[in-house]
């Protein structure tokens, strides 16, 4: 395992097994610094976790790799492309290689589950119909849907949703499937098949997937190489069990889910009994969200 | 001096969200030819703008046509002319208060479902889930609503005409038993082509105006609930006030 500190991550070794690379980026908004300084990199055929507590841009990393926002500087290359060089078409010539599981499913919800799963097949091929079917219908098995493939999205659950989208996704064979938070506010049956799905897809047809998670546990099964993100950049890599077994402070409050440590649970703030003694006790004065104290 | 300096805050504001319409607009009309391919994607759009708005269309149609027979009647009769009530009530449908009457009626009902559908698109991520599938929402999403929109306002129009003279009939000569043939007659004689090309045109600028707002305001619209709201009421606000501009405009360019 390696601290980003005092060991950046360098240019990957075997450049051709590199299908995500993100080097130094740094990304801004309003001010605020999302990224200062990102580097990671998403081998072929892995599943690579990126960990980190709530709000230290894990989301806001997929864009970046997606396209959907752009590196202020640094490099972002996707199967050796850089992203900022890419006109439209050839952006989208290089989304048709990928698949992506949103945190919220992100169904269209004027279909059913059935054409939501056609859908890529039918705006990028032109397959017949009964072939259609067939695909479809193969996918939906997999996650254990085809019976719900008359449902409209309305009348899923948060799982079934959750399954219908990745069904969505890997239903024009991507080489590399990014899933943001994919275990989020499931039951403890819909995480396990999520999980078993994802490591399925990873086995069986060697999909590279990235992971974007904060459920320390579940990646830990499942991942090859996991990162650490806090304060805009990476501050551990490695294994699972080299996570696990590292003595880094940041590490440790991230793994054993400590409050107190380098990285604050607390949002900036003045003293709570100053705060609480000084403020009229008839109009409290709220902060204002992203004002600072 | 502030109140100068926010002046040219607003307008150099307003020009830009003009320009930004405008760029979005070209970028829409380059997908419709590619739309219109797929014709049931349009016709679907179509069905949702246009024929769920029927009954309000015809309802409102219905009262503004007895209403205005009421009026001319009244007015009418004063000068021994009621007979040219039908006259009377079908240029005021056809030149004026029909094509108004439906782009604002549109504007409420088809103008903020569309600002909603797209906003909310937007806010549960489908919209970005097209493009990451590589699909560009303008072409599958935002260019058949517009077109649907476009299609829907003269057809809506017609409706909204015939089922006020509908009600104008039925107040003027079975209420107020003005000649039925008289009230037909001269209605044909004095309308003119030109009369219904005038609604036409008019019907089909406010259709266009109305949908690109409906559409723009929807895909641009802040990904929350508030932003939704403020873009659906930005919708009715500008659908609204630019239809009675162009209307005025396109008045004065008939006379």
């Amino acid at each position: 395992m390696t601290d980003s500190n005092t060991a950046p991550v360098a240019d990957p070794v075997g450049a051709g097994d590199v299908v995500v690379d993100v080097r130094d980026a740094h990304y801004s908004v309003g001010g605020r610094e999302i990224f200062s300084g990102l580097s990671l990199h998403a081998m072929k055929g892995q599943i690579t976790a990126v960990m980190g507590p709530s709000g230290t841009g894990k989301t806001t990393l997929l864009r970046l790799i997606t396209a959907q926002i752009h590196a202020q500087t640094g490099q972002v290359m996707v199967f050796g492309e850089n992203l900022a060089e890419l006109n439209r078409g050839q952006l989208f010539a290089l989304r048709r290689r990928m698949g992506m599981l949103f945190q919220n499913s992100a169904l269209l919800t004027d279909i059913n589950v059935f054409e939501n799963v056609a859908f890529p097949l039918r705006e990028h091929t032109d397959l017949p119909e009964s072939l259609i079917r067939n695909l479809v219908l193969t996918r939906l098995n997999a996650v254990g849907l085809r019976g719900a493939a008359a449902l409209m999205p309305a009348e899923l659950s948060g799982g079934m949703a959750r399954r219908v989208a990745l069904a969505r996704a890997v239903v024009m064979d991507p080489e590399l499937l990014i899933y943001d938070e994919p275990f989020v506010g499931l039951d403890p049956i819909a995480r396990g098949v999520i999980m078993r799905l994802v490591q399925q897809l990873n086995q069986a047809l060697g999909i590279t997937s990235i992971i974007v998670s904060h459920d320390v546990r579940e990646l830990a099964k499942i991942a090859h190489r996991s990162y650490l993100m806090a304060a805009g950049k990476i501050v551990a890599e490695g294994t699972p069990e080299e996570l696990a077994a590292s003595q880094s402070p940041i590490v440790r409050q991230f793994m054993s889910g400590d409050p107190d440590g380098p990285s604050p649970f607390h949002y900036p703030a003045r003293d709570l009994a100053n705060q609480l003694l000084s403020d009229p006790p008839t109009k409290a004065r709220l902060p204002v969200p992203g004002a600072r104290p | 001096m502030s109140t100068a300096v926010a002046q040219d805050g607003f307008i150099l504001g307003s020009l830009a969200r003009v320009g930004r319409t405008a760029i979005f607009l070209l970028k829409v009309l380059a997908q419709c030819g590619r739309v219109l391919g797929r014709p049931s994607l349009v016709v679907n759009q179509i069905y949702n703008a246009g024929g769920r708005s029927l009954v309000i269309i015809m309802l409102s149609g219905l009262f503004t046509g007895m209403v205005l027979a009421l009026l001319g009647f009244t007015l009418l009769q004063r000068f021994g002319s009621e007979d040219a009530l039908g006259f009377a009530a079908a240029l005021a449908l056809l030149k004026e208060l029909g094509p108004v009457l439906t782009a604002l009626l549109f504007a409420g009902r088809a103008g903020t479902a569309l600002t909603s559908e797209i906003g909310l698109m937007r806010a549960t991520d489908q919209l970005t889930a097209m493009q990451m599938m590589a699909v560009d929402p303008l072409r599958y999403v935002v260019a058949p609503r517009f077109l649907g929109g476009v299609i829907s306002m003269p057809l809506l129009n017609a409706v909204y005409c015939m089922v006020g003279l509908f009600g104008a009939h039925l107040v003027g000569v079975r209420m107020m038993r003005i000649d039925n043939g008289s009230f037909w007659s001269q209605m044909q004689s004095a309308v003119a082509l030109r009369d219904v090309t005038e609604g036409i045109v008019k019907s089909l600028a406010f259709g266009f105006i109305c949908s690109l707002i409906a559409v723009y305001e929807g895909y641009h619209s802040e990904p929350t609930a508030e932003g939704v709201g403020l873009a659906t009421t930005r919708t009715v606000v500008a659908s609204s006030v630019l239809t009675l501009l162009l209307d005025y405009m396109l008045t004065a360019a008939f006379l």
